[in-house]
């Protein structure tokens, strides 16, 4: 009060606050993406300079084509995730989808559709029983699907040896409606000299699709509700439940259309397979930006965490390095973009 | 007053303009109380808010207020006695069935998904729908617009609402609540995080809910954030209504005194004394407040005479 020549204390206008507004780069780096994408230009740059088979046209195809097959997975499972959970059993439950498949149209020597269709209803049965028991008990999903990916991997290779006694399904390529549905989920096209599978289109296809979902409409802003505050998305009206059980079966329903494709491709099916690519989509979706605790991440950036993925899978190769180290490189180099990725998003939060 | 007619999703009824102001209480409680087993968590309580009033409930820790809250929010039905919405007894089985009565809760720290931007936020569960797709451009104008009217300028719509003060969240959450068609807003304890500053920024809110034809239920501990805002006071004690007065009847003062309990700072400072030494000098400090704030009982009137 008694200090001199003290100005009239204006509150300072409101608009002063806003003067540090954000460039279009931080913007950019706050998506939860942008650390995916950090992470696979060096990757891409590394492989390209270290190994030059790398750098053709073809062999970039065959990068794709691995990548697709994780990545049409870790799409479904990254929703899932942004929805607060977790699927361990996404990867054995796509060997049950085909030996589904498999052995009920060899056994009971029906179309080879009938079986994709049964196999159909029992993929996305496991996705629906894995959110039913998490949503009903309210035990981590991460305990509910440990159990279902034993339970899965005891059935596929049981069953299998029963039925057949092999260790693997039947040959089903003469069978009726073999070749069409080989059209569907497993055909090939060549343009200009490289070899484009289906699988690769429909991977980008799913990849569009999710983040539409995601980000357009009301279904993306309830999955991100569910996942980020379930009480809040309660108090205003979101069947969260219903939400998270839906998002298990879109993973059932991916487990699915992933079997098909490679029931297809390859006629039989190695009961034991799928074991460990649960992780693999994990890691895809959490390299890609999603929070292991839910309510952030994006389907684009699952879709650069299985390219990266795929570019390390094959870049080995092409390298010529052991592919006795190839998950050693794996590991480490997820490791190296998770954290790129966790600085990344600091910087951009810290610039909000 | 206008805006709640705008109610997008339609989903909400609009309230019909001046039905609120006809003299029947938005709100009512006659003898309500809560059993739950054996414990009687709420006895014999009188309630009521009207349209454009802000009724505070006040109480300390344990004294019945969720207990309260969650009856009025339609989470528990009253053990005994009627609760009715303007002149009609209802029996709410979920706070949905409040919320389409118009009877919108928000509480203290589960109102909002902190990592979501502020417009999906504002829009969560009544999103503006064209098929599946949402109406982004609008539903962003919209949230802008709508937190304008309340007075809260926000630079960007697209900020996760965690980035926001805590005084901000509440008042999005309840301009959300306004602009869905809410008749009646239950504030659970808003103010109680808060620093003063902040709930300065509250306090307006809560005014400003008022002039737009609103009733307002005010849950709070603080005799000072609910005595200028308030027009009506409910004060509780261990599960009773230990006063419910008009702002006419009662002052600050009194306000704090009953809230504080005469009686029990009373005890308290007894309990001090006989600690000795530096507590001693605390009790002095607090019988001296005692007989400033002047426990003496205003005069009471039921609910039933008040109106």
């Amino acid at each position: 009060m008694t200090q001199t020549a003290e100005a009239p204390v204006a509150p300072p206008p409101r608009a002063d606050e806003r003067v540090g507004r954000k460039s279009p780069l931080a913007r950019m780096l706050a998506r939860p993406e942008a650390g995916a994408i950090a992470g696979a230009i060096v990757i891409y740059i590394f492989f390209f300079i270290i190994a030059p088979p790398f750098r053709n046209a073809a062999s970039f195809s065959s990068v794709l084509y691995v990548t697709s097959t994780y990545g049409l997975m870790a799409t479904p499972v990254a929703l899932l995730m942004i929805g607060g959970e977790f699927d361990l059993s996404a990867g054995v439950a796509v060997t049950s989808a085909s030996l589904t498949a498999s052995l009920f149209s060899y056994e009971f020597t029906t179309n080879a559709w009938v079986g994709v269709l049964v196999a159909l209803v029992v993929a996305l049965f496991i996705g629906f029983l894995n959110g039913w028991i998490v949503v009903k008990t309210g035990i981590p999903s991460f305990l509910v699907t440990l159990g279902t990916f034993f339970m899965l991997q005891g059935l596929n290779i049981a069953l299998t040896q029963t039925i057949t006694n092999q260790v693997s399904s039947p040959d089903i390529s003469t069978l009726q409606g073999f070749n069409s549905a080989r059209q569907v989920f497993s055909a090939s096209w060549t343009i200009g000299g490289v070899n484009i599978r289906t699988s690769v289109v429909y991977w980008i296809v799913f990849v569009i699709i999710a983040t539409w979902i995601l980000l357009r409409t009301y279904i993306g802003n309830w999955i991100f509700s569910v996942g980020g505050n379930p009480q809040a998305a309660r108090a205003v009206g979101v069947p969260v439940g219903r939400m998270k059980i839906g998002l298990f079966m879109a993973v059932g329903f991916m487990a699915w259309f992933t079997g098909m494709h490679t029931l297809f491709l390859f006629n039989t099916i190695q009961s034991g397979q799928g074991i460990g690519n649960e992780f693999v989509y994990i890691i895809a979706a959490v390299v890609g930006g999603c929070l292991l605790t839910g309510g952030y991440g994006s389907a684009v950036g699952a879709a650069i965490g299985a390219l990266i993925f795929g570019m390390v899978n094959q870049g080995i190769v092409y390298a010529g390095w052991n592919p006795d180290w190839f998950q050693f490189f794996v590991g480490l180099l997820l490791l190296g973009a998770i954290l790129l990725n966790t600085y990344i998003r600091r910087r951009a939060e810290a610039s909000i | 007053m206008s805006t709640p007619q705008e109610t997008p999703a339609g989903k909400h009824h609009a309230p019909p303009a001046g039905n609120g102001r006809s003299g029947v209480p938005l709100v009512r409680l006659v003898n309500a109380g809560k059993r739950y087993g054996a414990v009687i968590a709420l006895h014999d309580i009188n309630m009521e808010v009207g349209a454009g009033e802000v009724t505070c409930v006040l109480g300390d820790n344990g004294a019945g207020k969720s207990t309260l809250i969650k009856i009025i929010a339609g989470l528990h039905a009253p053990s005994t006695g009627t609760y009715e919405v303007e002149g009609t007894p209802v029996h709410f089985s979920s706070p949905r069935e409040a919320l389409e009565h118009g009877i919108a809760t928000v509480y203290q720290d589960l109102a909002v998904v902190a990592l979501m931007p502020v417009w999906r936020n504002f829009f969560l569960g009544n999103e503006v729908r064209k098929g599946p797709r949402m109406e982004i451009p609008a539903m962003k104008k919209m949230c802008k617009d709508e937190l304008l009217a309340m007075g809260i300028d926000l630079r960007d719509v697209d900020q996760p609402i965690g980035t926001l003060s805590g005084g901000e969240r509440q008042c999005v959450a309840i301009s959300r609540a306004v602009h869905f068609g809410a008749k009646v807003l239950i504030l659970d304890e808003p103010t109680a995080a808060l620093g003063v500053k902040q709930s300065g920024v509250v306090l307006k809110y809560i005014i400003q809910a008022r002039e737009r034809g609103l009733g307002v239920i005010f849950i709070t501990h603080n005799p000072h954030h609910a005595y200028p805002v308030g027009d009506r006071f409910l004060l509780l004690n261990r599960g009773a209504s230990i006063g419910n007065y008009e702002k006419n009847q009662v002052t600050r003062d009194e306000l704090t005194g009953l809230m504080a309990g005469g009686s029990e700072l009373e005890q308290l400072s007894h309990e001090l004394e006989s600690a000795g030494g530096a507590a001693a000098e605390a009790a002095h400090m607090m019988e001296a407040e005692v007989s400033d704030l002047g426990i003496s009982q205003p005069s009471t009137t039921t609910e039933s005479d008040a109106r």
